[in-house]
């Protein structure tokens, strides 16, 4: 089991999401979005410079900056 | 018709709901951005309100006629908002008007390629209110990811009655009117599903509903603030 933050996260490798540590705006609206504890989270594409970077959640595909996701932090194995 | 923010700007204000009186029932078209909601409303009123394949498109309510049977319509499409506690101006003006505009009858249209994130805005207006209806749109679209959706046990799941569409093809939209006639009409009681808390949070909602004519989903939003 390791805890890292999501923009440390490698393409293709599914994590589960442990913490939203973004300010309350942004937090409001990932929870929206389905990020909450426990989600199932995959990086899929990168753009060039990886950012913003492209992330399966639940069955859709959702762009998050890279200074957005440096605030959230997910783990890895069991 | 195009209500796109450059075309109508000041004309139209958040408050701006139609007066009853030509028609019989109120139907708000609700839903997450980018689903198709004002695909459907075009091919129910017959209208050509501006559609997209881009979110945030439609940022003001636009209202349209359509008579099914012996009843008028009056349809609200509403921009698309991914829940209740919105954070932008059309986030708003979706919320006040599903809150305060009191439609007969709200119709969650749902993209089918990604229901589950859709859910939560479902959820979300059980807590509001009872007459509810779920239009599972894109069903083109989700069958060509292979996705299947049963919607007899999606309906049983939810409480509500739940219609497949396909809105570019009008024909698929039958049912929905059907459907909209018959909960209108009473003849189908939607008893939407609505979500439990735990015990502790339940316990502090029913405290405050005691004290404040508050709708559960207002009092669970406080909450939040309150907790935070």
């Amino acid at each position: 089991m390791k805890i890292l933050t999501l923009d440390k996260l490698p393409l293709n490798i599914t994590a589960k999401i442990y913490s939203l540590n973004c300010d309350e705006i942004l937090r409001r609206r990932l929870l929206d979005l389905g990020l909450i504890d426990g989600t199932k989270i995959t990086p899929i594409f990168n753009s060039p410079f990886r950012n913003p970077i492209a992330y399966k959640i639940r069955s859709s595909t959702i762009a998050l900056r890279k200074e957005d996701v440096k605030d959230i932090t997910c783990i890895i194995g069991d | 018709m195009g209500f796109t923010k450059l075309s109508i700007d000041s004309i139209f204000s958040k408050n701006s709901f139609v007066q009853k009186n030509e028609y019989d029932f109120t139907i708000a078209l609700a839903g997450n951005p980018n689903v198709g909601k004002s695909t459907v409303f075009n091919a129910l009123t017959g209208m050509h309100q501006h559609t997209g394949n881009w979110p945030g498109k439609t940022v003001s309510n636009a209202t349209g006629f359509c008579k099914y049977k012996d009843k008028d319509f009056l349809l609200v499409d509403i921009p698309g908002t991914y829940s209740l506690m919105s954070n932008s101006e059309e986030e708003e003006i979706a919320r006040d008007y599903i809150c305060f505009g009191n439609p007969t009858l709200t119709v969650v249209v749902v993209d089918a390629t990604c229901l589950e994130r859709n859910l939560n805005l479902v959820y979300q207006i059980f807590e509001i209110t009872k007459n509810v209806i779920v239009c599972v749109n894109l069903l083109d679209e989700a069958e060509k990811k292979g996705i299947k959706i049963n919607l007899n046990k999606l309906s049983n799941e939810l409480g509500v009655p739940v219609v497949g569409t396909i809105a570019s093809k009008p024909k698929t939209l039958r049912k929905l009117l059907d459907t909209i006639y018959n909960v209108c009409t009473g003849s189908i009681i939607p008893e939407p599903r609505t979500v439990v808390y735990s015990s502790v949070i339940e316990k502090c909602l029913n405290t405050l509903k005691k004290n404040l004519n508050y709708s559960r989903l207002f009092v669970k939003m406080d909450l939040f603030k309150i907790v935070r």
